[in-house]
């Protein structure tokens, strides 16, 4: 039992990080704290893969001599390209918020409602 | 010699249009650009369906690396409809935007509007080229991304607020989807489509395939806006600029039910489907958004919104062939895909045409402006039968393959929910035609917009008419799209229904 937990320290790293994440972006009304949440949500997804690559005893995957065994570098070449993808949203998502910020000289959402509303 | 590369030059082509369009002098050499661009598309989208429309298969592997390992664009006739589908819109809307565009957008935005408008078409057509799940992932973010940016280009400021909430929900819809995609990769160690599906088959029981499945299909559920995860939905077709609320109704949340079939049925199976619970939420969730959200769109004092809580009804009878999981059930699926682009993106058209002459899209201000405007009208009342599904347009032939999938089953409350939907539609629809034909014109003024009661110019009317007459020619002759989709259902792998 203890083994299963220790073992998979980082799966429950990442089950964690996600539901923090995921936790953040619904509940908060700052725009800013919810892009942030939206990035430890998504950072969490990069360790579920980075974690699934992972071979017992493996190396880097770089032919040398003396090692067999590799680790699977594919889900790494993933999530390269997923923290691209990441990047370009935070950058999107801060953009909109400057541009929010502008029209609206707040960045709270239940202020923006307001101001929507009383329209 | 270009028939094996039908596929790439698809995508190829508006991805190197992309950045060409960004350098370009603001005017309208951009628009030029992606108009030559998106019909040379539907050119070669038309080319590669008449290719696989007999059940062939386009293969290409990408650098020359054998699938599974390498990415592979595996076309066969459901990729190649969408992929038609697709570019046939941005073929119509293309036109129609330079006028509309110009109007609501500054002047020195226009070559990066252009630009991101060729990289959100790279997105949406990738995703249906691509045979990778992984790289679906990359072009559903790719369309996603410059689909914000394009909605906060929008003139009222809650433009902003709108493609910020789409960015987070869609975010975490693609980030869900992430989730599934890698624990199926941990079961199968493939991410090609047809790999997955083959190396699925033997172990459907395992826990993590089925919770992989769960991340995906909810993950795809918001993108495609499915009751009840449709709450950005509104607000982003409201607000957007009109060509781009006609492009993005009309494409992007087909595209995303494209998504859905192909993973639901494609990666996984029929066979999965049911012993898993999904078939009956997608026929509850499918019931209950096509009245709710009928209901909604009859209170709606903004036209937008009513069309675009009308969109969310439609997605639900796609969502609800699906959940029939039978020949006739997927037929109407895609069927409706193809169709409700036509019909939805006829009348946003239509109700941008009167945004463009008045400034405003709320029905109080459009009073008896179909008197002035009387071949808008008739577009905006030839659509709307076909929203309702009335017999000889496009409309009717998805609701009859929709309603032969419910009796084969006996499934007497989806039909019966599924008339409800048309009654309701019909409400809806009749108060828009009543605002504009019946109601006296109030002489009031409206804050911005030329305030020119007349009728639009030719550049906005042909585009809409092109549409209106699809709305027709698809409702009389079905032969071509439905066989087209018959080998698509075939492919799918779906039997016929059996007691």
């Amino acid at each position: 039992m203890i083994d299963v937990i220790i073992g998979h320290y980082n799966y429950w790293i990442v089950i964690v990080l996600m539901m923090a994440g995921f936790y953040t972006v619904i509940s908060r009304g700052n725009l800013i704290k919810k892009i942030v949440g939206l990035n430890i949500f998504q950072t969490s997804v990069f360790l579920l893969y980075i974690s699934i690559g992972y071979v017992s005893d493996g190396t880097a995957p770089i032919i040398a001599e003396g090692f067999t065994r590799y680790s699977n570098p594919l889900p790494h070449v993933l999530i390269l390209t997923a923290i691209v993808v990441g990047v370009a949203t935070t950058a999107l998502g801060l953009a909109l918020v400057i541009r929010i910020k502008e029209a609206y000289g707040t960045i709270e959402e239940d202020d923006i409602h307001n101001q929507d509303e009383s329209l | 010699m270009i028939e094996q590369n039908l596929s790439l030059l698809l995508v190829v082509v508006p991805l190197l249009a992309a950045p060409i369009a960004a350098m370009l002098p603001n005017g309208r050499l951009p628009w030029l650009l992606a108009l030559a661009v998106s019909w040379l598309c539907f050119i070669l989208a038309a080319w590669q369906l008449m290719v696989v429309i007999d059940g062939d298969v386009i293969q290409y592997s990408l650098g020359g690396w054998a699938p599974p390992w390498g990415i592979e664009y595996r076309i066969d006739a459901l990729n190649a409809i969408v992929a038609l589908l697709v570019a046939a819109i941005a073929a119509v809307t293309l036109p129609y935007a330079l006028l509309s565009i110009e109007q609501e957008i500054n002047k020195e935005q226009l070559s990066l509007f252009y630009s991101v408008f060729l990289l959100c078409f790279v997105g949406l057509l990738g995703i249906t080229q691509t045979g990778d799940i992984f790289n679906l992932f990359v072009f559903l973010e790719i369309s996603s991304l410059s689909a914000y940016a394009l909605i906060a280009m929008g003139r009222d400021r809650r433009a902003l607020t709108a493609a910020f909430q789409y960015m987070i929900m869609g975010t975490i819809g693609a980030t869900f989807f992430l989730i599934g995609v890698g624990l199926t990769y941990v079961e199968t160690g493939t991410l090609n489509m047809l790999d997955l599906n083959q190396r699925l088959q033997p172990i459907l029981e395992h826990r993590t395939v089925h919770t992989g499945f769960a991340f995906m299909v909810v993950g795809i559920a918001l993108k495609l806006a499915l009751f009840p995860l449709h709450l950005w939905l509104p607000n982003v077709y409201t607000y957007a600029p009109t060509a781009i609320s006609v492009f993005l109704a009309a494409t992007a949340t087909k595209v995303a039910v494209y998504v859905m079939l192909r993973v639901v049925f494609g990666v996984f199976s029929n066979d999965f489907v049911s012993i898993t619970p999904a078939d009956d939420l997608f026929l509850l969730l499918g019931v209950i958004g096509v009245i709710l959200a009928s209901a909604a769109a009859i209170s709606q004092h903004d036209v937008k919104r009513m069309l675009a809580y009308s969109s969310v009804a439609q997605i639900s009878y796609m969502v609800l062939g699906m959940g029939f999981a039978s020949v006739y059930g997927l037929t109407a699926s895609i069927v409706h895909i193809f169709n409700h682009a036509l019909m939805k993106g006829a009348l946003f058209m239509a109700v941008g045409i009167i945004v463009y002459r008045i400034g405003s899209s709320r029905f109080k201000d459009m009073a008896g402006l179909g008197r002035q405007m009387p071949w808008t009208f008739a577009a905006i009342f030839i659509a709307g039968l076909s929203l309702i599904g009335v017999p000889g347009t496009a409309g009717f032939i998805s609701k009859w393959y929709l309603m032969l999938a419910a009796i084969e089953q006996q499934a007497w409350p989806v039909a019966l929910a599924i008339l409800i939907g048309s009654l309701l539609a019909v409400i809806y629809m009749w108060k828009l035609i009543e605002t504009l034909f019946f109601e006296k014109a109030e002489q009031h003024e409206i804050g911005q917009g030329v305030q020119q009661r007349s009728e639009a110019p030719l550049s906005l009317l042909l585009p809409l008419w092109l549409l209106v007459l699809a709305n027709i020619y698809f409702g009389i002759e079905t032969q071509v799209l439905l066989k087209a989709t018959a080998t698509a259902v075939d492919l799918l792998g779906v039997a016929d229904y059996h007691e």
